[in-house]
C-alpha cells in the first residue's frame, strides 16, 4: 500500500511520555480531517499500545519505546507501537479480555480497547527481543461521511 | 488530572478532572484511598462529567475504588461519563461489574 506520509518518533519508557504520545498521534492524524470521536479513538489506542510497552516490557530497566505513524492510500491511518523488551510468550492468549500478568494497577483489557478502536490490530512478538504492535484505522472523510 | 471530592450525609462524590491514564493512575488512587478512609462513606459516586480522556488505566482505578468500598460494605458507581470515557467503559464491560451512569446526551 503507497506511503502519503509518516512520523517516527522514539522516547524512554517513561509514563511522563504517555500523555506526549497520544497528542502527537492526535495531531498527525489530524491531516486526515478525523471526526472528534475518531480522534478518541486514535487517541486511546495509541495509549493503550505505549502503556503496554512502558509497564510490561521494561520491568528492570528503562528501555526505548518507537512509535511511528502512517497515512496509507485510501485514507488509513497505520499506529505501529515497538519496543526491544522481554516480549510476550503467548500472544493469544494476552489478547484475551480480562487476561494480565500486571496485576491490580491493570485490567486486561488494553488489547480488547485497542481492537474495538481500530479497524485492524497485529501484534508480532518475540520471547527476548521485543513486542511490535500494529494497528489501522480508516478515517473516511467528513464531507463523504 | 486533578481529583476534587465532596462528602454529604454518607455520599462522597469524587469529581475526575482532565486526563486519567497510568501516569496519573498512582497518584490518584493514593488520594481517593485516603478520601475514603476519612470519611468511610456508605456511597462512593465517581463523577466523569469533565474527565476529558481515560484508558484501562481507569478501569482499574473504578475496580479497585469498588473494592475498597465493598471492604466498608459501601457502594460506588460511575456518573455523567459521555463521549471518549464512556466509549472505553461500553467497550470494557465494566458495567457488569458496576452501575455507569451516562450524562443526558445532547
Ligand atoms: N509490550 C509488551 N511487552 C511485554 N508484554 C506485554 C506487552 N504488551 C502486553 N503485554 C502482555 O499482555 C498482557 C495483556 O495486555 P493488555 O494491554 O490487554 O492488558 P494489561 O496491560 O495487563 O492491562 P490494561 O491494559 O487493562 O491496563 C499484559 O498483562 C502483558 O503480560
Ligand atoms: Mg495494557
Amino acid at each position: 500500500m503507497k506511503q502519503l506520509n509518516y512520523i517516527k518518533m522514539e522516547f524512554p519508557a517513561k509514563s511522563v511520555n504517555e500523555g506526549f504520545a497520544r497528542a502527537a498521534a492526535a495531531a498527525f492524524a489530524a491531516q486526515l480531517d478525523p471526526t472528534m470521536e475518531q480522534l478518541g479513538d486514535i487517541r486511546t489506542a495509541v495509549s493503550e499500545a505505549v502503556t503496554n510497552a512502558i509497564v510490561h516490557a521494561y520491568p528492570d530497566t528503562v528501555g526505548q519505546v518507537q512509535m511511528r505513524l502512517r497515512i496509507l492510500e485510501g485514507e488509513q491511518l497505520e499506529i505501529m507501537v515497538r519496543d526491544k523488551g522481554r516480549g510476550i510468550p503467548d500472544v493469544k492468549k494476552a489478547m484475551e479480555p480480562m487476561f494480565s500478568t500486571g496485576g491490580e494497577e491493570r485490567s486486561g483489557m488494553g488489547f480488547t480497547i485497542m481492537s474495538s478502536f481500530m479497524d485492524g490490530l497485529r501484534v508480532r512478538s518475540a520471547v527476548g527481543r521485543g513486542t511490535t504492535v500494529t494497528m489501522r484505522k480508516r478515517i473516511q472523510t467528513k464531507a463523504g461521511a | 488530572m486533578k481529583v476534587l471530592s465532596s462528602y454529604q450525609d454518607g455520599r462522597l462524590t469524587l469529581y475526575l478532572k482532565g486526563e486519567l491514564d497510568h501516569h496519573e493512575a498512582a497518584a490518584a488512587l493514593r488520594k481517593i484511598s485516603r478520601t475514603v478512609d476519612d470519611y468511610l462513606p456508605r456511597d462512593c459516586v465517581v463523577d466523569m462529567g469533565e474527565l476529558s480522556f481515560m484508558d484501562s488505566s481507569g478501569i482499574a482505578l473504578i475496580l479497585k475504588i469498588s473494592r475498597l468500598m465493598a471492604e466498608t460494605g459501601g457502594r460506588a458507581w460511575v456518573a455523567n461519563a459521555k463521549n471518549q470515557p464512556l466509549k472505553v467503559l461500553d467497550a470494557s464491560g465494566i458495567d457488569r461489574v458496576i452501575q455507569i451512569s451516562a450524562a443526558a446526551r445532547s
